[in-house]
């Protein structure tokens, strides 16, 4: 793993007049892959952004890029090149000359640079664009010439600092989806921030979880999700009910009233813990079928599912469903063992 | 219904003192006096052409210009060292460059009167050090000095408030694209405050070619330049419609000055402060 690695965060500390943005860093970033770093705002993704960008040094610890060093290297001697998230494009320059500034200060000929432009512009689906004045494009477009500005450099990695954070959200898609074509077709490692988990989910190979300045969790898409290691985690990839509960013995807990077999092992006996579950694992029966019953409360229209809020147990459960039940039916509950995550206690805020 | 006469007071006043004096300038620009009564005539203007009265208005201009030259050598490091990252959270400094503008304008020269002046401070440390007493008062560069001392803070605030309304992401993304603190000045934030140096260099070119207190107090009675030749004109000579000719020339400089000024500040959108 540590060969594979192109970016290594040891130990990294740093504060902004007193407050703790970021404590005790340690994270690799290996080659190739789609990172991202999500989290609330406030949580310190972007400072580890801009630090591996070379915008702060970090108060403590260090960062290595392929093995060597670079904690004190400025950024313009980094291999690492920024899509900012207000785009940040010169308004001075056209499309052409945004985009050739990087490779002019590495001095190459003018006909290399001409090339070079036209190439990134196709690749970011804005041919043709090179003499039109950055201010005459749209959000989108300032967005791919942003992010061309910055491949055209060549970078072993590219930093992207919410880049679609400003556009509506049919445009955030499709750039979602470009976004990862282009990262497959170069083949270089991104190292994307955003506080949207959706995005995240859509994008990423490893994901990060941030909070408070520390990480919560690292692993695939999938692995947060399906396996979130503790309540916050849980909550912020997407909704979940979480019920305080007690783990009776491995593979037995206690909440909501009820004894719940579950696939969760090696926690201490009577344990305080916390139970997650996802809105679309909870099943709506006939009264009877499920372990739990209860009355729904409301019932929202959200697209592709239903979100419905059903009281049971003294418990406001979220449930998901594509089948509506009217308010006020009385339902049955089930939940099946493998959809029981169990979590040891932190404090969400 | 619109209270638009809130704004009357203000007409008023900017016609007496400006509107009126401006018709009142042209008229004495271009008539004269005789005893027929008064006629149209062109013989003001053309009495400027004459070589002694040319000589005043060109130096005039060249002492503005290097008014202008040096303030905008001193005035842009200055404003780059106050909006930047280290001194732009205490306003001190700043601060420091607009204490002297409270000042009133005479006693400023006056006080540099005192200073280059025979027997005055920087004299007295001559004398002290055993050095050859220079002549520092009544010289072109006393009033260089006078006018850059007193023009300084005009050239400064405008490029001040331009590069710290800058965005600061802009700075990073080229020095994220591999440029040094030079390349960024040169390529990105001098192109972009220019908007504050055209500011600038109007605000000090202006009243540094018009400027005759400080030519008459740093450069002595001897030294003419056109705003001394204007005063003169109208309270020693009484010669109203040649001091009037003048003014008018040198309105038309400056407003071709500014308009060509104006055209270039449209070419980079910007927050100058007018």
């Amino acid at each position: 793993m540590a060969e594979e690695s192109i970016i290594r965060l040891v130990n990294v500390s740093k504060n902004y007049d007193g407050t703790e943005a970021l404590k005790d860093i340690n994270l690799y970033i290996c080659k190739n892959e789609f990172l991202t770093l999500l989290g609330p705002s406030g949580c310190g993704k972007t400072t580890t952004l801009r630090i591996i960008a070379g915008f702060e040094r970090p108060d403590s610890g260090a960062v290595f890029f392929e093995g060597k060093d670079i904690t004190n290297l400025p950024p313009y001697k980094r291999k690492v090149n920024t899509v900012f998230q207000r785009y940040a494009l010169f308004p001075h320059m056209n499309v052409a000359e945004n985009i050739a500034f990087g490779l002019k200060i590495k001095k190459l000929d003018n006909k290399t640079i001409e090339r070079k432009v036209a190439e990134v512009l196709e690749l970011v689906n804005l041919k043709g664009f090179e003499k039109r004045s950055v201010e005459s494009l749209s959000g989108g477009q300032q967005q791919r010439v942003a992010i061309a500005r910055a491949l055209v450099n060549e970078p072993e990695v590219l930093l992207l600092d919410e880049p679609l954070g400003a556009l509506d959200l049919k445009l955030r898609k499709g750039m979602q989806i470009e976004l990862k074509r282009i990262q497959k077709m170069l083949g270089i490692t991104f190292v994307y921030v955003t506080h949207d988990q959706e995005e995240a989910l859509t994008m990423s190979d490893t994901i990060v979880v941030m909070k408070d300045g520390t990480i919560q969790q690292i692993g695939t898409p999938e692995m947060i999700y399906n396996e979130p290691k503790n309540a916050f985690v849980a909550d912020f990839i997407g909704e979940s009910n979480i019920i305080p509960g007690r783990m009776l013995k491995d593979n037995l807990v206690y909440f909501a009233g009820h004894e719940f077999e579950c696939v969760d092992s090696g926690f201490e006996h009577n344990e305080e813990v916390d139970v997650v579950i996802r809105p679309e694992d909870i099943k709506l029966v006939p009264v009877g079928e499920g372990m739990l019953q209860g009355e729904v409360e409301s019932v929202t229209f959200k697209g592709v599912h239903y979100e419905m809020i059903v009281r049971s147990e003294g418990i406001n459960w979220m449930i998901h469903s594509t089948l509506m039940e009217p308010v006020g039916s009385r339902i049955g509950l089930r939940i099946l063992p493998q959809d029981i995550h169990i979590m040891k206690k932190v404090a969400i805020k | 219904m619109r209270r638009t006469w809130y704004a009357y007071p203000y007409l008023v006043w900017m016609a007496i003192f400006i509107v009126v004096p401006l018709f009142l300038l042209l008229f004495y620009t271009f008539t004269a006096t005789t005893e027929e009564g008064i006629r149209f005539t062109l013989q003001h203007i053309k009495r400027i052409w004459e070589p002694i009265y040319l000589i005043v208005l060109l130096r005039s201009i060249l002492l503005a210009l290097i008014c202008t030259v040096v303030c905008l050598l001193i005035g842009y490091p200055v404003a780059l060292i106050l909006a930047s990252k280290e001194y732009s959270q205490n306003k001190v400094l700043a601060l420091l460059f607009v204490i002297p503008m409270w000042i009133n304008f005479l006693v400023r020269t006056y006080a540099w009167m005192s200073l280059l002046g025979k027997n005055g401070l920087i004299d007295m440390v001559m004398d002290f050090l055993h050095l050859p007493p220079v002549q520092l008062l009544y010289t072109d560069h006393a009033v260089v000095l006078g006018m850059v001392y007193n023009f300084l803070p005009f050239m400064v605030l405008p490029i001040y408030s331009v590069l710290t309304k800058m965005d600061k992401s802009i700075i990073e993304a080229a020095e994220d694209l591999g440029a040094d603190y030079i390349t960024v000045l040169k390529r990105i934030i001098i192109p972009l405050s220019l908007p504050g140096v055209i500011s600038g260099i109007t605000m000090v070119f202006m009243p540094a070619v018009t400027t005759f207190i400080i030519s008459r107090l740093l450069g002595g009675g001897q030294y003419i330049l056109i705003g001394n030749l204007i005063e003169q004109q109208f309270i020693v000579v009484g010669d109203w419609n040649f001091g009037s000719a003048i003014s008018f020339v040198l309105t038309v400089i400056i407003l071709i000055s500014m308009g060509i000024m104006r055209k270039y500040d449209r070419e980079y959108e910007g927050g100058a402060i007018w």
